[in-house]
């Protein structure tokens, strides 16, 4: 007790110094945690989300009720499957393959434009993406030119979600492999050198040495992904979608926005919005602990 | 046998580097057909397709472009926000970060677990929006760099950083009559400049690119950011105002409204490209530091 009163004294200081940020935290983090409650309520304008009256799981029955829901959450898992099925090789590959390259300056010109994609917005992103599958882009230019009528590819529901499973991973691929180059360089070289006594060429040190000491980390990856699956990619789908394309590409975070901030039915969405984050919450303390379980201490939230 | 295998290994780096050199110019054209098409000549625009270079180069549509208020509004409050937020955000993440890395501060744990949670759990959209609405933040600059001004993920990594700085530094200071103020301004922040780079331009960049909190919480075009004015001009395919603009000066210059739309997105995107090749070394130090946490 006496230790306390002592530890109190030495650190007010720095006690004081956490009051903002925790202050923050209450209103700007927990305030909005306790306002999902709007989810079990009627929001009335007037009366704010405290004062209005509680209606149990009525926007959860509305939302199990309403057909396009699972169209929208089978579109987040479909997207989310797509673009991790082919998205999540790509920068191991690139790594893998980039490692190879034993020019510094090329291999340092490769990273940095492979990064650029990164650091652009998806609305930069999009609205160069919209003109390059546009009739007069450079994709119907090679379509006519194999002879065939130009496609409106961005209004096409065989083909939109293509577009944004390649758009994502141009835009992710060169960031993504960072973490792998990484792991290339922690690998003991003296494991190559005695590949190569043994005999093994280039590519089978890539096979049989690189690949394998990888997994540890792709694992990792992959576990982590998981935690994320229902995060289709907002930024993207947002600005890239149109209604023609609704059918394929509307997930739970537009369907949220279009509800909510659209349409005002601020409970409804809110509903939407809190399954969402109740599923996700589950998915990421799963895959924590199966990231700990196999050995990732350091890539886990905590 | 030796030759053979020389020769298959000229052959494989052929491949590969032909390769990377395929994946450069693949990940480089979609930002060069911008150049292209914005430098392209009038009215042929529309013909552009594969077009590798433009055939005849005006910079017309960039003079007219330059004459658009929204977009220089749009890049003041772009500017505006970005050094606010990074400013407000090193200034609250250090000083959350520094008590917590102290082991014995009293209730560590429960403080580091209270920041925890908000990582697991979010409000969502519109208890969000109902809450910077009830603070009466809508359509002010606030509203773009208070939330999200604290996150739990900087504060850990800067948390890590400051455990980091050798102890006996902290004690001769003390010993010299130093106060936690004074050792946390003048030792511990001066060492930490890396970190405090690596997260000023994470969140930077973070505010460059912003453009859903001012699409939620802006309404006034005075106040919106270059982000939004770009949104409408190149994704809602709103060029009427700029066309609008133009008719009023009285120009004979020729233009189409795609050529319009790639020339926005090129100014836009050239301070990023002017900048990013020399911070970009600090992006990846930065990710290797996210990745190792205690």
């Amino acid at each position: 007790m006496k230790d306390r009163t002592k530890r109190f004294k030495k650190y007010r200081v720095l006690l004081a110094m956490l009051v903002p940020g925790l202050l923050y935290l209450t209103v700007f983090n927990y305030i909005p945690m306790y306002g999902v409650l709007l989810a079990f309520k009627e929001y009335k304008i007037t009366a704010g989300i405290m004062e209005s009256p509680w209606v149990g799981l009525k926007y959860f029955r509305k939302a199990f009720e309403d057909p396009h829901f699972f169209v929208v959450v089978k579109n987040t898992i479909i997207i989310s499957f797509y673009k991790l099925l082919f998205g999540f090789p790509v920068p191991i590959l690139f790594a893998v393959l980039l490692n190879e390259i034993r020019n510094r300056t090329f291999k340092k010109w490769v990273q940095t434009i492979s990064y650029l994609p990164h650091f652009m917005s998806w609305i930069v992103l999009s609205g160069i993406f919209i003109t390059i599958f546009s009739m007069e882009g450079p994709i119907n230019a090679i379509v006519k030119g194999m002879g065939h009528l130009p496609v409106i590819f961005m209004a096409d529901e065989r083909y939109f979600r293509t577009i944004l499973v390649s758009t994502s991973i141009f835009q992710s691929f060169g960031w993504g492999s960072i973490i792998f180059l990484a792991a290339i360089a922690s690998i003991d070289p003296q494991l190559g050198e005695a590949a190569i006594i043994d005999g093994a060429g280039r590519f089978k040190r890539m096979i049989y040495i690189t690949l394998p000491m990888l997994v540890p980390v792709m694992s990792i990856m992959l576990i982590l992904s998981m935690g994320t699956i229902l995060d289709a990619g907002f930024d993207q789908i947002f600005n890239m979608y149109n209604p023609q394309v609704y059918d394929v590409s509307d997930i739970i975070d537009t369907y949220v926005y279009r509800i909510g901030l659209i349409d005002a039915n601020y409970s409804y969405s809110t509903a939407v919005g809190l399954f969402k984050s109740v599923v996700a919450l589950i998915l990421i303390v799963g895959v924590n602990r199966s990231v700990k379980a196999i050995g990732g201490n350091e890539h886990t939230l905590w | 046998m030796v030759k053979n295998s020389r020769m298959s290994s000229r052959i494989a780096d052929f491949v590969l580097y032909t390769g990377m050199f395929l994946v450069m110019v693949a990940t480089l054209y979609p930002f060069w057909s911008q150049v292209v098409v914005s430098l392209q000549a009038g009215a042929s625009t529309y013909s552009t397709g594969m077009m590798l270079f433009p055939k005849r180069i005006t910079f017309e549509a960039y003079g007219l472009a330059l004459h658009y208020k929204p977009l220089w509004i749009g890049y003041g409050n772009t500017i505006l926000r970005t050094l606010m937020g990074v400013s407000l955000t090193l200034i609250i993440t250090s000083m959350t970060a520094y008590p917590l890395s102290k082991k014995d501060l009293p209730f560590n744990r429960a403080f580091t677990g209270y920041m925890l949670l908000t990582m697991l759990f979010t409000g969502g959209l519109i208890p969000n929006y109902l809450l910077i609405r009830s603070l009466g933040m809508l359509d002010t600059i606030w509203s773009l760099v208070i939330p999200g001004m604290l996150s739990a993920f900087n504060v850990l990594i800067m948390r890590n950083f400051f455990k980091s700085v050798p102890e006996s530094l902290e004690e001769s200071a003390t010993v010299d009559g130093a106060g936690h103020i004074r050792i946390f301004t003048s030792i511990i922040l001066p060492l930490s400049m890396p970190v405090l780079a690596t997260i000023a331009l994470w969140v930077g960049v973070g505010h460059w690119n912003a453009w859903f909190d001012s699409l939620i919480y802006i309404n006034d075009p005075r106040n919106q950011v270059l982000q939004v004015v770009l949104r409408k001009i190149i994704i809602e395919n709103d060029t009427s105002n700029m066309a609008a603009m133009i008719q009023k000066m009285n120009t004979h210059a020729e233009y189409t409204s795609r050529q319009l739309q790639s020339t926005v997105i090129m100014l836009s995107v050239i301070p990023m490209l002017i900048v990013y090749p020399f911070v970009q070394k600090y992006f990846v130090q930065g990710v290797m530091i996210g990745a190792i946490k205690g």
